[in-house]
C-alpha cells in the first residue's frame, strides 16, 4: 500500500462526484491509500489570486499547514483537480522561492496558529501518482476488460503540465502520461492535438462567447479526430466541456455529441467496476451509446419527451427528407 | 551625405524617463517570486500563444510595453488582464521567463484597488466566489452561479435553465450551502491577519 495525503477540493464534493467515486473505485486495485486532509478549504481556484495576494496564497497555505501537520510517513500530497493541485504547488514554490514572501504568509497563519515550512511537502497530481509511482505495469495487470475498440481523446488541460514548477509533467504542451495510460487500459488513443488546451476556465461565467469557442474547439477537434469520448482529469474541464456542450451547440447551431468523462472512470471499467459505482450517468452528454459500442452497459439518459408541437396556423408543405433522416412533423404522436 | 531623418514620438507618449519605469517596477515588486517582467523584449508569443486574445483590448505584449511606458490608467482600465482565462501558455512559452499569468493575477489587484476597470462582471463572479468561501471555508458551486448569472446574465437565464436541472437530478449536487468547515473561526483569524499585512 501506498499512502498519500490527499486534498479533494470542493468540485468532487458537488460537481464532480463522478470524480470521486471512480477515484475511490481504483483506487482499492491499484493499492493506492489516501488520507484525506481534515478540514481542509476551499484553494480559492483562480478567484481569490485576482482579488488579492497575501489572503489568496494564506488561504491556500492553511492546507498545506495542515496538511504538514497530519502527515504521518508520508509527505505527499496528492490533489485530483487540476486548479487545486496548480494552487497548492503555487503557494509551496513562491513560499520557498521568495522568502520574505514565504515569512509574511507564515505570519498570516501564525493568526490560527498554524505554520508550514515551504519546501515540505511533495505536491502532486492523481495522474502522476498512477503513472509514475504505481506504474503501468501494474495498471495493465489490473485490467480485466480491455477497453478495445474504444476510441479516446485524452484530454490534459493546462494547469497540470503548466506550469508546472516540479517537473512533474514529461512535457508543458504534448505530454504522454495520460496516452499511455490509457493505452495500458486497451483504449485506441486519438493523437488529439489540443490536449493541453483551454477548456475556457471561468470564461463560462464572465465571458460565455469566449468559453464557447475555447469549448468548440476542444470538442470539433475530438470529432474530427472521430473519438468516442473526450477523457478529462480535472473538474472544471469535465464540467465546461460536459455541461456547457448544449449550450455551445445552440451558441454555432451545431450538434455536437462527445461524451466528457474522468480518466478513473474508465479505469474503473477497465478494471471490472460497475458503471453504476463508478458515476456513469451524471454526465449531460451521455456515454451511454459510446460505452454500449464495447458492451459496456451504463445508465441509459433520461430521454424527455420532446413537447408537441402546436399546429401552426398556416398549412405548411411537410419538411423535405434528406438521403438517409427520418422526418418527424412533431404530430406524429397524435397519428400513431 | 543625407541628414539622418528623426521621427519625433508621438506627442502623448513622449520620451521613457526614469520616473516612468516606476510602474513596471511597482507590478514587478507586487508580483510574488522573481516576475522578470522587464526582461520583456516584445515579441509577442505572448498574445499569439493566447487563447483568449480575441477578447482583450490590448495583447499581453503591448500591456507590457504600455507598463514601461508609464501608461498606469490606460493599463488599468485595459481588459487583458480580467480576460486571462490562467492557461500558462504564454509563461511557459516566454523566451525571457516572465512570469506572465501572475503579472495577469497582479494587474487585476491593482486595477480593482484602483477602481479604473469599469466592466464588473469579472471582478464580480471572483468576488461573489470570494465570499462564499470566506462564508463556508469551501467553495458554493450552485449559489455562486447563480447569484452571479441573475445578476450579470439575467437574459441567458432561460437557456441555463435545462444545465441547473441537470446539475440538480444528473450530478446530484445539493442547492444547499456546504457544511461550514471546523477551522472556520481559525480561518478568518487567518485571513483577517493576511488582509492587514497585504495592506501595509
Amino acid at each position: 500500500m501506498s499512502e498519500y495525503l490527499f486534498y479533494p477540493g470542493c468540485s468532487m464534493e458537488s460537481s464532480a462526484k463522478a470524480y470521486e467515486a471512480s477515484l475511490e473505485a481504483v483506487c482499492k486495485p491499484l493499492g493506492i491509500s489516501l488520507k484525506e486532509i481534515e478540514d481542509w478549504n476551499c484553494c480559492g481556484a483562480t478567484e481569490y489570486l485576482s482579488l488579492d495576494v497575501t489572503p489568496a496564497y494564506s488561504l491556500i497555505a492553511r492546507n498545506l499547514a495542515l496538511a504538514e501537520q497530519q502527515a504521518e510517513g508520508t509527505k505527499t500530497l496528492m490533489a485530483a483537480c487540476s486548479a487545486c493541485y496548480l494552487n497548492l504547488s503555487k503557494a509551496d514554490h513562491y513560499m520557498s522561492e521568495d522568502q520574505a514572501f514565504g515569512k509574511k504568509i507564515n505570519e498570516a497563519l501564525s493568526a490560527g496558529g498554524l505554520h508550514y515550512d515551504p519546501g515540505e511537502l511533495i505536491i502532486r497530481h492523481l495522474l502522476d501518482i498512477i503513472v509514475n509511482d504505481i506504474g503501468l505495469d501494474k495498471v495493465k495487470e489490473k485490467v480485466v476488460k480491455p477497453l478495445t475498440g474504444l476510441r479516446v481523446a485524452s484530454y490534459i488541460g493546462c494547469m497540470v503540465p503548466r506550469p508546472d514548477y516540479n517537473h512533474h509533467s514529461s512535457d508543458h504542451e504534448y505530454p504522454f502520461e495520460l496516452d499511455d495510460l490509457l493505452k495500458a487500459l486497451g483504449a485506441e488513443v486519438i493523437d488529439f492535438p489540443l490536449k493541453t488546451a483551454c477548456c475556457g476556465g471561468h470564461m463560462t461565467q464572465i465571458g460565455p462567447d469566449t468559453a464557447f469557442e475555447l469549448i468548440r474547439r476542444l470538442i470539433s477537434s475530438a470529432e474530427q479526430y472521430k473519438a468516442d469520448v473526450l477523457v478529462a482529469l480535472c473538474p472544471m474541464c469535465q464540467m465546461n466541456l460536459d455541461a456547457f456542450q448544449g449550450q455551445m451547440n445552440g451558441y454555432f447551431h451545431t450538434n455536437y455529441h462527445m461524451p466528457i468523462l474522468f480518466f478513473t472512470q474508465l479505469m474503473g471499467v477497465a478494471f471490472g467496476e460497475k458503471p453504476q459505482n463508478l458515476g456513469f450517468g451524471s454526465e449531460f452528454v451521455s456515454a451511454h451509446e459510446a460505452m454500449m459500442r464495447i458492451g459496456v452497459q451504463t445508465p441509459l439518459p433520461e430521454t424527455p419527451k420532446p413537447a408537441p408541437k402546436k399546429p401552426s396556423g398556416l398549412p405548411m408543405p411537410p419538411p423535405r427528407a434528406k438521403a438517409g433522416q427520418k422526418v418527424t412533423t412533431g404530430n406524429e404522436e397524435a397519428t400513431e | 551625405m543625407t541628414e539622418p531623418v528623426i521621427v519625433n514620438d508621438p506627442p502623448s507618449a513622449g520620451p521613457v524617463t526614469h520616473e516612468d519605469l516606476a510602474l513596471l517596477h511597482e507590478v514587478a515588486l507586487l508580483t510574488p517570486g522573481e516576475s522578470r517582467l522587464e526582461m520583456c523584449i516584445q515579441c509577442g508569443t505572448c498574445g499569439g500563444s493566447c487563447p483568449s486574445a480575441s477578447a482583450m483590448d490590448h495583447t499581453p505584449r503591448a500591456i507590457f510595453a504600455m507598463l514601461r511606458a508609464g501608461m498606469r490608467k490606460d493599463v488599468m482600465k485595459s481588459n487583458t488582464p480580467w480576460m486571462c482565462v490562467s492557461c500558462y501558455y504564454c509563461t511557459v512559452r516566454c523566451p525571457q521567463e516572465i512570469h506572465i499569468t501572475d503579472v495577469m493575477y497582479t494587474l487585476k489587484n491593482m486595477s480593482l484597488r484602483e477602481n479604473k476597470f469599469s466592466n464588473s462582471t469579472a471582478p464580480d463572479f471572483s468576488r461573489t466566489f470570494i465570499n462564499l468561501v470566506e462564508t463556508y471555508g469551501r467553495s458554493f458551486e450552485i449559489g455562486l452561479a447563480g447569484v452571479h448569472n441573475i445578476k450579470h446574465f439575467a437574459l441567458r437565464l432561460p437557456n441555463m435553465f435545462p444545465m441547473a436541472m441537470g446539475m440538480l437530478t444528473k450530478k446530484g449536487m445539493s442547492p444547499l450551502p456546504p457544511k461550514r468547515i471546523k477551522g472556520m473561526g481559525q480561518l478568518k483569524k487567518i485571513l483577517k491577519r493576511a488582509k492587514e499585512l497585504e495592506a501595509e
